[in-house]
């Protein structure tokens, strides 16, 4: 199928589109099992905003390709064409996990769309306007939580230490540009590595002030750029598109 | 003294005055609408694990979003219920404690699998359509806060409703594999959501009190024919059958007669013997003792914070 656009900037529409599911489709299982009914609702909501953005950037990139749809590329894709951030395909664990993930990916991801909506792409710019103040709450909320959890009690404490030393090294690959994001510094003025030093300075004060630890000395995991995959996203994506690979061709 | 007060009270139903938290009203009230009440707030909750079960292998994105969506209205009845019920002096603790120990009930209709994902469209026809039924009237229900609350969750389920619909009417025109998921899925719920409606009034030892305190507006086996004679007309457009044989319209009652329910199954599921009534209710105890440790910090955080300030005030 044809695509109308440069394949780069069609690739970091992609990369947008699928963090944003990913850790969309991991929020969204904790839908009915929160630890209580308040954070039920509230994460779900998360959860919608995620999937809700990831449509807008799927039907953005659809735009570009003949007979592509916005589930084109959530339903019809195996593993090796997924370009999310390995952190975001992590399971869910406990809530001390799942915080942690949100919290990392959070600040990463106000950054990336301030740089956006900085930039000189207009569709894009259009969606991340529209991003930006749903992630102003993510952030609020998973920092919150991490003050909360870390300040809270011993064994809160030891939890999300535990999950901050766990997902640390998953991070590191948000500042290695793929291709797609060379392009885009060069291109659109969106560059990735630029955001790195602030990202360090948020996430070290919320750290600091929810009495945890930054983990030292650490190698960083990367791949998910490239379509190099945890073991993990399989499952996932076993899930997420068992009805479209059951039942092929069909309206629903 | 009792006696003219309850007297009063019962003068004030009859004039159709809400009956507010501060109010006085018999004991005997207060605890109907405790079971009543609390009993719609666990539905509400436990319902949302059939569903969920759907809501990462949702067929497309936007189902995907719809459904997830729809799970957290639930979560959002939930809660007002509770809040509803903690107007009448009994704390949610305690009822989810209920809840958890078996002693509180919710709609047994939730202790059926979903198992396909026309089941999906299934609950929100003919499960949301026959809550809308016995729900409606209760926004003119005696007690404020419970009737302000139904104003509310009547709206979103209806909306439930529609969005159900519209899940089967395009199983409806799809494939043959989509008609048969469809028809399967109709088979295998309709005779639960009948009996959504409860025993027949012959067996119905609360209603004709209920009534009178206008708790309840309409009787169980009323509504029920009111769901029939409903579903009949929208099993047409979906090209479905109705699994009872004994379905057809009675033109002297001007209504369609059906067959016997099997209540047998019925009291079978209230007991706990329902396909899936053991894992519901581990579910919830497992989701409530997960987060323990995370309630629990969320406290002592607060109050930690809550010290410090103190001091500055100091």
């Amino acid at each position: 199928m044809a695509i109308h656009c440069n394949p780069l900037l069609h690739q970091f529409i992609l990369q947008l589109a699928d963090n944003a599911l990913v850790l969309g489709h991991r929020i969204s299982e904790w839908c009915g099992h929160g630890p209580v009914l308040e954070q039920d609702i509230a994460l779900a909501n998360i959860a919608l905003d995620h999937i809700g953005q990831a449509r807008m950037y799927y039907q953005l990139a659809a735009s570009f390709e003949d007979g592509a749809t916005e589930d084109s590329y959530p339903y019809q894709r195996d593993v090796r064409g997924f370009r999310n951030l390995l952190l975001l395909e992590m399971e869910n664990k406990d809530f001390g996990y799942t915080l942690t993930r949100s919290f990392f990916y959070d600040q990463f991801h106000y950054l990336l769309l301030e740089a956006i909506i900085q930039s000189d792409h207009k569709a894009l710019k259009e969606i991340a306007s529209q991003a930006i103040k749903e992630v102003r709450y993510h952030c609020r909320y998973s920092s919150d939580w991490m003050k909360r959890l870390g300040d809270g009690t011993e064994e809160s404490h030891q939890r999300v230490q535990k999950a901050v030393d766990a997902f640390y090294m998953y991070t590191g690959e948000f500042f290695m540009p793929s291709a797609a994001d060379e392009y885009m510094a060069a291109e659109f003025n969106i560059n990735i590595e630029s955001i790195k030093e602030k990202w360090l300075e948020n996430i070290q004060a919320v750290l600091q002030e929810s009495t945890l630890a930054m983990p030292q000395d650490t190698w960083f995991q990367k791949g998910g750029k490239t379509g190099v995959h945890t073991e993990k996203l399989g499952f996932l994506l076993a899930e997420l598109q068992y009805i479209q690979r059951a039942y092929p061709n069909m309206n629903w | 003294m009792e006696n003219s007060m309850a007297d009063k009270f019962q003068q004030k139903i009859d004039d159709d005055i809400r009956i507010e938290p501060r109010d006085w009203m018999p004991e005997a009230y207060r605890k109907t609408l405790i079971r009543q009440i609390s009993q719609h707030a666990h539905s509400e909750i436990v319902g949302m694990l059939p569903e969920g079960n759907w809501i990462t292998r949702a067929p497309n994105l936007r189902r995907k979003v719809a459904l997830l969506a729809k799970v957290q209205d639930e979560a959002g009845h939930g809660l007002y219920l509770y809040s509803a019920c903690e107007t009448l002096g009994v704390s949610r603790d305690e009822l989810i404690n209920q809840l958890h120990t078996g002693k509180a009930k919710y709609s047994s209709i939730f202790n059926y699998p979903t198992i396909t994902w026309a089941d999906i469209g299934t609950i929100g026809w003919l499960v949301d359509g026959a809550a809308i039924m016995n729900q409606v009237p209760l926004c003119r229900c005696s007690y404020g806060p419970y009737a302000r609350a139904m104003v509310k969750v009547c709206k979103e389920e209806s909306f439930h409703q529609r969005q159900g619909f519209e899940i089967l009417l395009t199983l409806s025109k799809g494939t043959e594999a989509q008609r048969q998921m469809l028809q399967d899925s109709v088979n295998r719920w309709w005779w639960p959501s009948m009996m959504m409606f409860g025993p027949n009034d012959a067996d119905s030892p609360h209603s004709a009190q209920s009534m009178a305190w206008k708790i309840k507006r309409f009787s169980n086996d009323e509504l029920r024919q009111r769901f029939v004679d409903m579903c009949v007309d929208q099993a047409k457009i979906l090209n479905v059958t109705l699994p009872d044989p004994d379905l057809k319209w009675n033109e002297e009652r001007g209504h369609y007669d059906y067959g016997p329910i099997d209540w047998d199954e019925f009291w079978n599921v209230v007991k706990g013997n329902g396909p899936c009534n053991r894992d519901r209710i581990e579910t919830r105890v497992n989701a409530y003792e997960k987060g323990a440790w995370v309630r629990e910090a969320a406290s002592a955080y607060a109050e930690k914070q809550a010290s410090k300030k103190a001091i500055q005030v100091a």
